[in-house]
């Protein structure tokens, strides 16, 4: 099996790579701006695929619902913008009171459905846990359906055009420059969260023994409440900045988002943080080439055999450790 | 915990609530005509349903821990108890029998119709049964052998002219071994995996039969369907609707036949065993792999044959009745009616199937109920609506 690996990985290399090349010579402006249009899709998925990887790595679940926390962020800040914007107030202040509401309401909804759906539960059999996801799952798109609207809504940008930056728009507009910027900032500050500070040294230590942490005076459920706080705000956050590129959402946006970014979390290895991060950006710079190149229809196919083709050989992703299923 | 500390936790949580509803549950914007309106009365209603329902939920979070600590082990539901009594098995196997042989004569088409829908389900479900139940392995992508079956029956009739009584077994063997080509690769791994790869399993079948125009037709869906013929015979529209009802109730007994035998047989131990302790079952010596993939390829098998019912039964298919909702509507029927018991999976099918039907006026909450209900059943009834009964086997000593 590990042979049979390393010659297809070479082989698969050398054929992209070949193709790389030949593409890159033909015409790199081309190249580049799908270069730059995935570093931007990857960049959404590394948002929304850390909730994914930090709740795994800390209860062992996939959190099903987590799509449609990112779903709702778009969805608050989608609300409280046009609300602001009809009373007349100053864009600059409108997009930053939205991207709080969402941040907000976000981690509210990720703190409660951890607490209806996945605290009682703690001492279950995972395919209970697991089927509570998927239903908390439904239970959100629909809620937001009826609530709102199963119509696509426009979504005005809050991000405007820099002035500074008009000589280089044509490769990359200022929205995609300002989500890779933002994303960059949001993993430079988890880092720090996750490394230096006493929250996340209590995360680090529940997810690696939570009885043992327990003992030692760690409140393990104020624990899982934070990180699933934590990992609800960089969705959050996800789900604002891809409507202000995209311009339009609906209550199903977070089933897709929340996939592919989990086919990104275990391309990287699920439970590792920059994992998730790196297997983000491959998934959404190859995706990108996949549809520039190849055929734009098949890009969830692609993704999903991706998924396929990671888990067949490389089930712990690109970072991950293999450990032995205990007993 | 005293009363009055229940109402103030639950007035509190009810707060919660109606702080965490208010921008999706109260205000509403028109983005085109650039109006908004405040739903106030939504925003009271959020308060009170949430303050009782939380009551509710703590009241029974609490009885739930009581029993643990009690722990009683005849807990056999009621109907369980009932069919095992011969005095009233009898009778009403006999009852059930009668209604559904007078059904299609006694209702009109209408309703034969949809009962056909929901015994179609029921066949369903009992499929993902044997995978979800019985083997504990998280298919999210029935629906794939489900349009699976479908267009084999469509498209092999379209090109060869095959009839539906050729094409029903061949189909089966289609689902099976489409389930284990996919579960080959894919059941190596643990469990949660194993749902997010036949998610995209699913998905994938179905962009594929949405784009690939010149196999598939794609999304304008390939009509004239015929329906099943009678050695030859063509019924007229209502009588075929009578006859496809009764091919329908045949499937569903053959079904619930192999399945009962399945269930109890040397392999069904194996995959309960499997579901409940991997570890230990591979330490008994079973072949963890091939005995998940025999469950995954028999429940691929159902769900093709159901897909060609489907496909004779409306006459037009297209890829739109092959979506994730679909997956996740049997899914629910499992889960709730009870996973592994074949009563529950039937009881639930009629009910969840056929009661949206019933009451349109409410059937675009059916999704939002579907949801609620599989948290709700996971929190509180892990063993679902009607919990299976493991066989007591008994030791028969040889008289000498």
């Amino acid at each position: 099996m590990r042979w049979i690996s390393i010659g297809l990985g070479l082989a698969v290399t050398g054929v992209i790579g070949f193709f790389a090349v030949r593409e890159l010579l033909i015409d790199p402006l081309y190249f580049f701006e799908l270069f730059l249009g995935g570093l931007t899709r990857g960049s959404i998925y590394a948002l929304i695929a850390l909730g994914y990887t930090m709740v795994y790595g800390i209860i062992q679940l996939i959190n099903f619902a987590h799509g449609e926390i990112y779903m709702i962020g778009a969805m608050t800040a989608l609300i409280v913008a046009s609300v602001l914007g009809l009373w007349g107030w100053n864009t600059a202040v409108i997009a930053i009171l939205a991207f709080v509401f969402a941040i907000v309401y976000s981690c509210a909804y990720g703190f409660t459905v951890e607490k209806i759906a996945y605290k009682p539960l703690r001492h279950a059999p995972r395919l209970s846990a697991l089927i509570s996801a998927i239903g908390m799952s439904l239970f959100l798109q629909n809620y937001v359906m009826l609530a709102q609207t199963p119509e696509y809504l426009p979504f005005r940008t809050l991000i405007p055009d820099f002035h500074f930056w008009e000589p280089y728009a044509h490769i990359i507009t200022s929205v995609e420059l300002t989500i890779i910027i933002t994303t960059v900032i949001v993993m430079i500050l988890l880092g720090i969260l996750i490394k230096f500070t006493r929250i996340g040294k209590a995360m680090r230590a529940t997810a690696q023994d939570k009885v043992m942490a327990a003992l030692l005076g760690i409140n393990v459920n104020n624990v899982i409440s934070a990180t699933f706080v934590v990992g609800s705000a960089t969705a959050a956050i996800g789900g604002v900045l891809i409507a202000c590129h995209v311009g339009q959402i609906n209550f199903f946006i977070g089933f897709l988002a929340g996939l592919k970014a989990f086919i990104a979390a275990v391309l990287g290895g699920i439970g590792s943080i920059p994992g998730a991060v790196l297997g983000s950006l491959v998934l959404g710079i190859s995706e990108s080439y996949f549809t520039g190149y190849f055929w734009s229809e098949y890009e969830d196919v692609f993704a999903f055999s991706i998924l396929v083709l990671i888990l067949i050989f490389r089930p712990s992703g690109i970072l991950g450790k293999h450990d032995a299923q205990k007993v | 915990m005293p009363i009055k500390n229940q109402i103030k936790q639950s007035l509190i949580i009810a707060f919660w609530f109606m702080i965490l509803t208010f921008p999706i549950m109260v205000i509403k914007v028109n983005t085109i005509r650039h109006t908004i309106d405040f739903r106030w009365a939504n925003f009271l209603w959020v308060g009170i349903v949430t303050f009782f329902a939380s009551m509710i939920w703590n009241y029974f979070l609490r009885r739930n821990e009581e029993q643990k600590k009690t722990d009683i082990a005849d807990d056999i539901p009621l109907i369980h108890k009932l069919l095992q009594n011969d005095r009233f098995r009898r009778p009403f196997l006999g009852l059930v029998a009668a209604f559904f042989i007078a059904y299609p004569f006694v209702f009109p088409m209408y309703h034969t119709s949809i009962m056909i829908s929901a015994l179609v389900y029921v066949m369903l479900g009992l499929g993902l049964n044997i995978v979800v139940g019985l083997a504990g392995l998280l298919d999210l992508g029935y629906v794939a052998f489900y349009a699976v079956g479908a267009y084999a029956y469509a498209l092999l009739n379209l090109h060869f002219g095959l009839s539906f009584w050729v094409v029903l077994p061949m189909s089966a063997f289609l689902g099976t071994l489409f389930g284990v080509l996919l579960g080959y690769p894919v059941l190596r791994l643990r469990g949660d995996y194993l749902a997010i790869v036949t998610l995209g399993f699913g998905e994938i079948i179905r962009i594929v039969l949405e784009n690939w125009d010149d196999f598939s037709n794609g999304p304008r869906g390939i009509g004239d369907i015929p329906a099943p013929s009678f050695f030859g015979h063509q019924f007229g529209q209502h009588d075929a609707m009578i006859y496809m009802y009764f091919i329908v109730i045949g499937l569903v007994l053959m079904t619930i036949f192999f399945v009962h035998r399945l269930e109890h047989s040397k392999i069904g131990r194996a995959w309960i065993a499997l579901r409940d302790d991997e570890i230990a079952c591979q330490a008994m010596g079973i072949d963890k792999f091939k005995t998940k993939l025999t469950a995954f390829a028999l429940g691929a098998t159902w769900a093709a044959m159901g897909g060609v019912v489907f496909a004779a039964k409306t006459s037009f298919i297209n890829p739109m009745s092959f979506t994730i909702w679909e997956s996740i509507t049997i899914l629910c029927v499992v889960v709730i009616g009870g996973m592994g018991s074949a009563i529950g999976v039937i009881a639930g099918a009629l009910v969840l199937i056929l009661l949206p039907e019933y009451l349109r006026a409410v059937a675009e909450y059916r999704m939002l109920v579907f949801g609620a209900l599989q948290v709700i059943v996971m929190v509180f009834k892990p063993d679902g609506l009607i919990k299976s009964v493991r066989k007591v086997y008994t030791f028969k000593a040889r008289e000498e």
